[in-house]
């Protein structure tokens, strides 16, 4: 599939939009997880602002398309695309994390308009996509359900119950985003649970596997579509990516996992993702 | 002496009959259907019944997705398994979103007497009671599981129903309407007021009896909503009362004793409490031998009257 130039520039200027809000969700005297939300900031803006069915003005619509954080702990970048999208209002992103905000630490779906599920204790996401998608497909729905896992949440034995069962089920309408940045909370996931070759076990568990970088706008949204046709078993996209993406002071590096800025790290944060806005609009 | 009927059939046949009526509701099974009776679903309604394996925790949260896509999901295991191997998915993918997901913990106490400790539920009260947004249940006999499950359907947001594996005497006729939360007098008395659920309730009655002939009379509350607790009709049971006693096929721990304690704080009623001591259950030959092992019997409800009273 070939995509416009247009398409992919107005998705590369989300993503780095997402990236910024991200930030801003992070000033100097707070903590929050910048390195796993900004390694899936672009499969975040293809999924919302192209792939999947959105609507803004209703969040409830059933024919839309479901959108799980499994890594619940990313969820800044959800929380960016729902700013951008206008279900939440701009004016929260400061209140992140706050006894007056909606947007909270994890993913609270009573709290926070267009999240889906209550996650954040890993492994779970997964199975609730399962449980979606089986009743997507009694209700005759053709809405479809996607699910971001972190690499080393898969370390979660359920994501492999979840993963049996998608198959025993034949849910065509799962696609599972896998963001493999390699690294975890404290240290590279290799390191300290290597558990490899991940496209052989979702094979093995009955997978349609497809290998992307998670960076680049065009293999996203190849690979999204190619998981939309494929037909009889639920596919997974590996997406190879870089924690804390777009970021020089914190990419590939586990300490911003969950980490405080320092306001020097903060300024040159803004400072990147405007001159990649720049760029993209040049 | 009551007609005997089993708990686990009737729930599996209300099930069966509100599921031919609502298209809500599905049912998941993690590979326990004969014993859980949700085959009996199954018969009726293949295409809304997912068997999922031996997977306690998947199935917990597949049930959270199914609910959170308009279904009303029962899921089906041992209790043991139900709720302790699936309690974080139940904290994190149910209880806190308040999904529409129906919990059946069966063989639940200590009523799967030759499985011993692994598969005898000592603690399902505790685990679910804890939870904020969770109803509990603990139903006294087939008539009442029927009604509860129809309750559990209408009922908005997540319940949990411990059922006994064993046939157990009909004490209710049905005629009265069922509600959560209702806490039923089944036989009344001056002394002393027995709290019970569950088999401990027609214990409570044969306590009663033998009581009488020394003079002592109790009165018997079937307490079958353990959570949220009837504090206003509580308080008003214990009216006149010399003394309170607590009786549960549970542990001590945390259960319905402690519940009630929990309501009945500052008052100054003795109480006492009937329930699994601190420890995990063991194989026995039968039921009646494994109750006897831990003291729940009707005498052993007599022996805490007399505590209470000599309070």
């Amino acid at each position: 599939m070939v995509y416009e130039e247009s398409v992919l520039k107005r998705l590369r200027r989300i993503s780095a939009q997402l990236r910024l809000d991200i930030l801003e969700m992070i000033p100097p005297g707070k903590v929050g997880h910048l390195g796993g939300s900004s390694s899936i900031a672009d499969v975040v803006a293809a999924l919302y602002f192209h792939h999947m069915r959105v609507n803004p003005k209703d969040v409830a619509d059933p024919k839309r398309d479901r959108l799980v954080f499994s890594k619940g702990h990313a969820v800044l970048a959800q929380y960016a695309a729902l700013v951008e999208l206008g279900i939440v209002d701009r004016s929260e992103l400061p209140k992140v994390k706050t006894l007056d905000g909606v947007l909270q630490g994890h993913p609270d779906m009573d709290k926070t308009p267009g999240i889906e599920a209550v996650t954040g204790s890993l492994g779970q996401g997964l199975s609730i996509s399962v449980g979606m998608a089986l009743a997507l497909r009694l209700d005759g729905s053709d809405s479809r359900v996607y699910t971001v896992c972190g690499d080393g949440e898969l370390s979660e034995g359920q994501i492999w119950e979840a993963a049996m069962a998608a198959d025993v089920f034949k849910l065509d309408n799962i696609t599972a985003i896998v963001d493999w940045n390699g690294i975890q909370a404290t240290g590279c996931t290799a390191e300290i649970f290597g558990i490899g070759k991940l496209a052989d076990k979702w094979n093995a568990f009955g997978w349609n596997v497809i290998e992307i970088d998670g960076h680049d706008m065009v293999s996203i949204l190849q690979g999204l579509e190619s998981a939309k046709a494929h037909k009889g078993q639920p596919s997974v996209l590996l997406a190879k990516t870089v924690k804390g993406k777009g970021f020089s002071f914190a990419e590939g590096k586990a300490a911003f996992h969950n980490a405080g800025l320092t306001d020097e790290q903060f300024a040159q944060g803004r400072e990147e993702m405007r001159k990649m806005l720049q760029e993209v609009d040049a | 002496m009551s007609r005997m009927e089993s708990l686990r059939k009737a729930y599996g046949e209300q099930l069966a009959d509100s599921g031919a009526n609502d298209q809500r509701i599905v049912t998941l099974e993690a590979d326990l259907g004969k014993s859980t009776m949700s085959c009996l679903f199954q018969d009726k309604q293949p295409e809304r019944y997912f068997q999922v394996g031996i997977a306690e925790q998947n199935m917990a949260s597949i049930a959270a997705g199914l609910a959170l896509t308009g279904k009303v999901a029962f899921i089906n295991s041992f209790a043991v398994f139900a709720t302790g191997r699936a309690y974080d998915q139940i904290r994190s993918s149910i209880a806190i979103p308040r999904l529409n997901v129906k919990i059946c913990g069966s063989s639940a106490g200590l009523s799967d007497f030759g499985d011993g400790k692994t598969h005898q539920s000592i603690d399902d009260i505790a685990l679910m009671r804890v939870l904020p947004n969770m109803t509990v249940l603990s139903p006294v006999d087939a008539v009442e599981t029927k009604q509860m499950v129809e309750a559990m359907v209408d009922h908005d947001g997540p319940a949990y129903i411990r059922i006994n594996r064993n046939d157990l005497p009909v004490l209710t006729d049905g005629n009265e309407p069922y509600y959560i939360g209702k806490m039923s007098r089944m036989r009344d008395g001056k002394d002393v007021v027995v709290f019970a659920s569950g088999v401990m309730v027609s214990l409570a009655l044969e306590a009663a009896e033998q009581l009488e002939s020394h003079g002592i009379s109790i009165r018997v509350v079937n307490v079958s909503t353990i959570k949220p607790l009837d504090t206003k009709a509580l308080a008003s049971y214990c009216e006149g009362m010399k003394g309170v006693v607590t009786a549960e096929e549970h542990s001590i721990h945390c259960g319905l004793g402690s519940a009630i304690a929990e309501a009945l704080g500052s008052s100054r009623l003795p109480i006492t409490f009937l329930g699994i001591n601190d420890t995990f259950g063991t194989s026995a030959k039968n039921y009646d031998e494994l109750m006897e092992r831990y003291g729940l019997t009707s005498e052993g409800i007599v022996k805490k009257v007399h505590e209470v009273l000599e309070a």
